[in-house]
């Protein structure tokens, strides 16, 4: 097995060598902000299995929190923007379900009488979350990723019921060396997090939180994932709150993890 | 006097800590989650069943002033009369002039929204006429003197220890049990005597047929048929949005609602009704009136974008599905209508000023729009809802200009970059010195019940500069 997994490696690293195309990276901006490890770990997978990733320096925020919020006419001015930095990416990638949902879903909707709304909708087209692209686009399941540990799977909202994105994640775990992944109850409820709904309305969001954190504990679990880093946001900071053992981690994090020959597991990051 | 949104807060927060109300509804909710799933595999295509359903109410609201003139002509043929009830005051005001006219002095109900978003019970109570409410989980929270805490399940936030003793306490009998069926057995003999003294029978209607102009009406406790039947006067209640084009159309809709409201394959009592006691019928009332009632409703159907959310059919799915309700529960929305549903039709219905703060109170999670039978798209009306508002000018000055200068910094990348820095650094200082969750803290809502949030020294867009973000 150690041999096996050593070849796969092996051609994998080989097949880097050939740069399959060029991928523009979408950052959310609280990510940006708060999170980058999970950027840097999404360009470590993409580079991986043979990207070239450019990072427009000129983005800023897809205007999520305003449109969400129901300031659409302060969204939009953000949206255009977006599109005028991406137009001319071939293929952009983000780490966020929701942030791609807004994207996406939403920009036809938003720009629907802006002058840039062909550019919109081809922008939208082009734009993927990292999960999806693997899957859909790039065709990969096997990223040469090990995890040795006991993860569970919180499928986030906007990623599971606005992109449709069901299996593409689980998949991508299931191929990941040494993770045992474990079902959770209610894997498809939601965390509670919804972006200003958790400072509005912060008794009801903690309280699903709180909930969530509870099937996440049930599972014995020693990680929860997701493909949305705002879920794991607000559930890391009930977890930590509660002083759980379970920790957060982002699927990219946990598709950055490498299996490399030389390195004996102890030399690993958890 | 605090607003409905104040309100709502308060009420959320005791709500969602209540431990015990949590678990009583979440395996109320269990239960119905597993009949459900049950019911819906039942069905050989429930997308394509959804779809149908869905059709079929567009058609019927798209066409409603057709369907409904349809309707009205074929009751009134058949000796019933129809009233049509632009709000609850005029509907209100039909129905206990009828009550008096007619010397009525007790009415027996069953189950309503309809009748509960217009306050029937009270403008007939008011005027001096006893009303008993027969649904047993209605007669439950019309015995507490509170509004049903869900549309189709209206005392599910009641344990049976507590049933019981408000029985004992209200029904003026010896409850010796708290066993559910000597309960309900409890209730019916004194609905029992209400059914056989009632003068005025009024039920809902899940559905108005417009081709063969009868009302539907689904019941499981076979209280409908009563109400309907005994009383020598019926009266149907229903808003104008419960029209549909055909008889064959039910073949569809019933099913659905009935495996969308409990996981049913069909509920046990599904009634068809056209109009009083014809010659030569054995039973059957010997007046029949349907109010119509628009109360708003017309306003939404003027609405291109939203008039989507008529084609509600009540049946309580996005209501159990929802992490919300299922969090604060049903009362807490302070409306007739709770849930998803309710948070999308109440600021139509009651005024976007007063209500506004049910359609931000969502994650947006889209678990209700998943399992709509009719497939509203509930959390997008939500959205629209929240646009609506920040147009009407009725959201805080404060929040304006809190997005104003958010645009404006997402509109510059030196300037959101050096914020974006600046609260980092701002936040790792304060936390250092032990400020996290204090007055000076400006995340102290979200630390109130989480761990503060990581602050890098660096972000990602330095990262790459420095290095294109290897390692």
């Amino acid at each position: 097995m150690r041999v096996l997994s050593a070849l796969e490696h092996t051609s994998i690293a080989h097949e880097s060598w050939i740069v399959k195309g060029k991928v523009s990276l979408f950052v959310p901006c609280f990510v940006d902000q708060l999170l980058p490890e999970v950027a840097v770990d999404t360009v470590k997978v993409l580079r991986r299995i043979g990207y070239e990733v450019d990072y427009p320096e000129d983005q800023t925020c897809c205007g999520q929190p305003a449109f969400n919020t129901g300031y659409w006419n302060e969204a939009r001015p953000c949206a255009e923007r977006f599109v005028r930095v991406f137009k001319h990416a071939a293929v952009i990638v983000c780490p966020s379900g929701s942030c791609v949902t807004m994207v996406r879903t939403f920009y036809p909707e938003l720009l629907a009488k802006s002058a840039l709304r062909e550019d919109a909708l081809a922008v939208s087209s082009r734009t993927y979350e990292l999960s999806e692209f693997l899957v859909k686009v790039a065709a990969v399941t096997q990223v040469g990723a090990t995890f040795p540990h006991a993860v569970t799977y919180h499928a986030s909202c906007h990623g599971l019921r606005e992109l449709h994105l069901r299996d593409e994640p689980l998949q991508l775990l299931r191929q990941v060396n040494g993770l045992k992944l474990i079902e959770m109850t209610r894997s498809e409820e939601c965390c509670g997090f919804g972006g200003t709904f958790a400072a509005k309305f912060a008794d009801i969001s903690a309280a699903m939180g709180t909930s969530k954190a509870e099937n996440v504990a049930a599972t014995g679990a020693e990680y929860v994932t997701a493909i949305d880093p705002s879920c794991l946001l607000h559930l890391q900071g009930i977890l930590g709150k509660r002083n759980a053992a379970t920790r957060t981690i982002h699927l990219a994090s946990i598709l950055a993890q490498e299996d490399l020959p030389q390195k004996s597991p102890a030399q690993e990051r958890p | 006097m605090s607003t409905a949104a104040q309100r709502f807060l308060q009420d959320a927060a005791v709500k969602s800590a209540d431990l015990m109300h949590r678990e009583v509804i979440r395996r109320g909710m269990d239960s119905y989650d597993a009949a459900h799933l049950k019911g819906r595999a039942r069905i050989k295509d429930w997308e394509a069943a959804r779809q149908k359903c869905q059709e079929i109410k567009r058609e019927a609201i798209n066409h409603l002033d057709r369907y409904l003139l349809q309707f009205e002509e074929r009751v009134v043929a058949r000796g019933g009369h129809v009233f049509w009830a632009a709000n609850s005051e005029e509907a209100c005001t039909y129905i206990k002039n009828l009550a008096t006219r007619l010397n009525v002095r007790t009415v027996v109900k069953s189950k309503s929204m309809v009748t509960e978003e217009i306050h029937l019970g009270a403008a007939l109570e008011k005027a001096g006429i006893k009303v008993w409410e027969t649904d047993f989980g209605e007669f439950i929270v019309q015995l507490r003197e509170e509004g049903p805490y869900h549309i189709v399940t209206p005392a599910m936030h009641l344990l049976r220890g507590q049933i019981a003793a408000l029985f004992q306490e209200k029904l003026g009998q010896k409850i010796e049990s708290d066993d559910p069926a000597y309960l309900m057995a409890v209730a019916r003999r004194v609905l029992r005597q209400a059914f056989f003294s009632a003068e005025m029978g009024i039920s809902g209607a899940n559905f108005l047929v417009a081709d063969a102009g009868v009302i539907a009406i689904s019941t499981n406790e076979g209280n409908g048929r009563l109400c309907t039947s005994v009383p020598r006067i019926h009266v149907v209640v229903t808003g104008i949005e419960k029209v549909i084009p055909r008889l064959e159309d039910l073949a569809v809709l019933w099913p659905v609602l009935a495996t969308s409201g409990t996981g049913q394959g069909i509920t046990t009592y599904s009634t068809l009704i056209g109009g009083p006691r014809q010659p030569g019928e054995a039973d059957g009332p010997e007046e029949f009136h349907v109010v119509l009632v628009d109360n708003g409703r017309s306003q939404l159907l003027a609405d291109a974008e939203q008039r989507e959310v008529l084609h509600c059919i009540r049946c309580g799915a996005c209501l159990n599905i929802c992490p919300v309700f299922r969090h604060v529960g049903g009362h807490t929305y302070g409306t007739t209508y709770p849930g998803p549903i309710g948070s999308v039709l109440t600021p139509h219905l009651n005024g976007i000023k007063e209500f506004k703060h049910l359609s931000y109170a969502s994650s947006l999670c889209g678990a209700c729009t998943s399992v709509c039978p009719v497939k509203i798209d509930l959390h997008h009306h939500l959205l629209q809802n929240r646009r609506n508002a920040t147009e009407a000018g009725v959201t805080k000055p404060s929040e304006r200009l809190m997005f104003r200068a958010w645009r404006h910094a997402m509109l510059h990348p030196g300037i959101y970059a050096a914020g974006g820095w600046l609260m980092r650094k701002s936040l790792r200082i304060a936390y250092g010195l032990g400020l996290a969750g204090s007055v000076l803290d400006p995340m102290r809502v979200w630390n109130r019940y989480r761990s503060p949030v990581p602050l890098p020294a660096e972000s990602f867009r330095a990262r790459w500069r420095r290095n294109r973000a290897v390692n």
